[in-house]
């Protein structure tokens, strides 16, 4: 039965000024029910304020082949992080 | 000369003992009995629904009747506790002493039998909770404004499966119309008042069900509207639970439920 039913995405918002995170995924026979088993699932221990359910259907995902091309070339571009400043200690979660 | 400040006689206190002293609810038997009632639905609906841990539809199932039996149990924890020693007053108990309603010790039959009797129970509890949030006491208001929440939700969750599966296929359809033609024969019970209960609605302890049966009669045909459904017929109806006298199916439930700490009564955890 469950195998029947679409997958669908969970991203949790732990509190107030923070992103939605992936936490992982559930089945459910529609969007609704995707909600209540996500909430049942992944919000039993008080980890979120809000939740986002999206059919895994519609991820779309690089290419792992492609992954050379993609993300190595940014290995040597040092100078793109933000390392060279200071950060105000107020600063949190940047 | 300065008078005396007054002294602030609490709500419910007696003359008799101590005379500032709030009366206790095991001394005020339609307190006791209230507390006892509200506890063992709540227990016992737990109970029931644990049964399903390891056996759900599905593992997201598995998981949403687990988290819908902690609620209960905590709820019962919070009334027994009140009422008495709860964990004596739940696993010492015998069948004829529990005041739990009939509906909620009926067995868990299939998944859409489970949600018919979540559906007409959680409903109810529902709207009774709205309203306890008013009671006299001030336990029984603290107690009802953090269940009512934990209950929308039940009450919701069972609406959505009602209707997912009244609105599903022919197999779905017809599980779920047997389900709730099993337990409509228990409505009429959680809308009755005996004495006891009159004399808790009297103290301003508990609300008067009467008051919503319209409103709940309504809001059930309503979710059976949206599941396509039609309502079972009226059935003669079946009472007594308040009073101590169960349907059979209690007392295997207690069997199970009490097992363990009746045969090792020194047991921790």
């Amino acid at each position: 039965m469950s195998s029947d039913w679409p997958l669908w995405e969970v991203f949790v918002r732990s509190k107030g000024g923070l992103a939605h995170r992936h936490v992982g995924s559930v089945h459910a026979p529609d969007a609704q029910l995707a909600l209540a088993h996500a909430r049942d699932t992944y919000t039993r221990r008080m980890e979120g304020v809000s939740l986002w359910v999206v059919p895994s259907a519609k991820i779309v995902a690089s290419d792992p082949d492609q992954a050379g091309e993609l993300f190595e070339p940014a290995a040597s571009k040092i100078y793109r992080h933000p390392t060279f400043y200071d950060i105000p200690d107020e600063v949190k979660h940047i | 000369m300065a008078s005396l400040p007054p002294i602030d006689v609490p709500k419910g206190a007696t003359g008799a003992g101590v005379f500032d002293a709030p009366v206790a609810p095991h001394q005020d038997p339609a307190h006791y009995d209230y507390l006892l009632r509200l506890g063992d639905d709540a227990l016992i609906l737990s109970q029931r629904l644990g049964e399903w841990c390891g056996h759900g539809p599905v593992l997201e199932v598995d998981i949403s009747l687990a988290n819908l039996a902690l609620d209960l149990v905590g709820q019962a924890t919070m009334l027994l506790n009140q009422a008495g020693d709860g964990d004596r007053l739940a696993f010492h108990r015998d069948v004829l002493d529990f005041k739990n309603c009939l509906l909620v010790e009926q067995p868990n039959g299939d998944f859409a039998q489970t949600i018919a009797r979540h559906l007409l129970y959680s409903t109810w509890q529902h709207m009774l909770l709205q309203r306890l949030t008013q009671s006299s006491d001030q336990f029984l208001r603290e107690f009802a404004a953090k269940a009512v929440k934990e209950i929308a939700y039940h009450r919701d969750l069972a609406s959505e499966w009602t209707v997912r599966l009244g609105d599903g296929t022919e197999e779905s359809a017809r599980r779920m119309a047997e389900g709730l033609d099993w337990c409509w024969r228990f409505i009429p019970e959680l809308f009755e008042v005996d004495a006891s209960l009159q004399a808790a609605i009297d103290g301003g302890l508990a609300p008067d069900p009467r008051a919503f049966e319209q409103e709940y009669r309504s809001a059930i045909a309503a979710v059976l509207n949206d599941a396509k459904l039609d309502a079972p017929a009226d059935q003669r109806p079946i009472l007594g639970g308040r009073r101590g006298h169960h349907s059979e199916h209690l007392g295997h439930l207690l069997a199970v439920m009490q097992c363990l700490p009746r045969t090792y009564p020194d047991a921790v955890w």
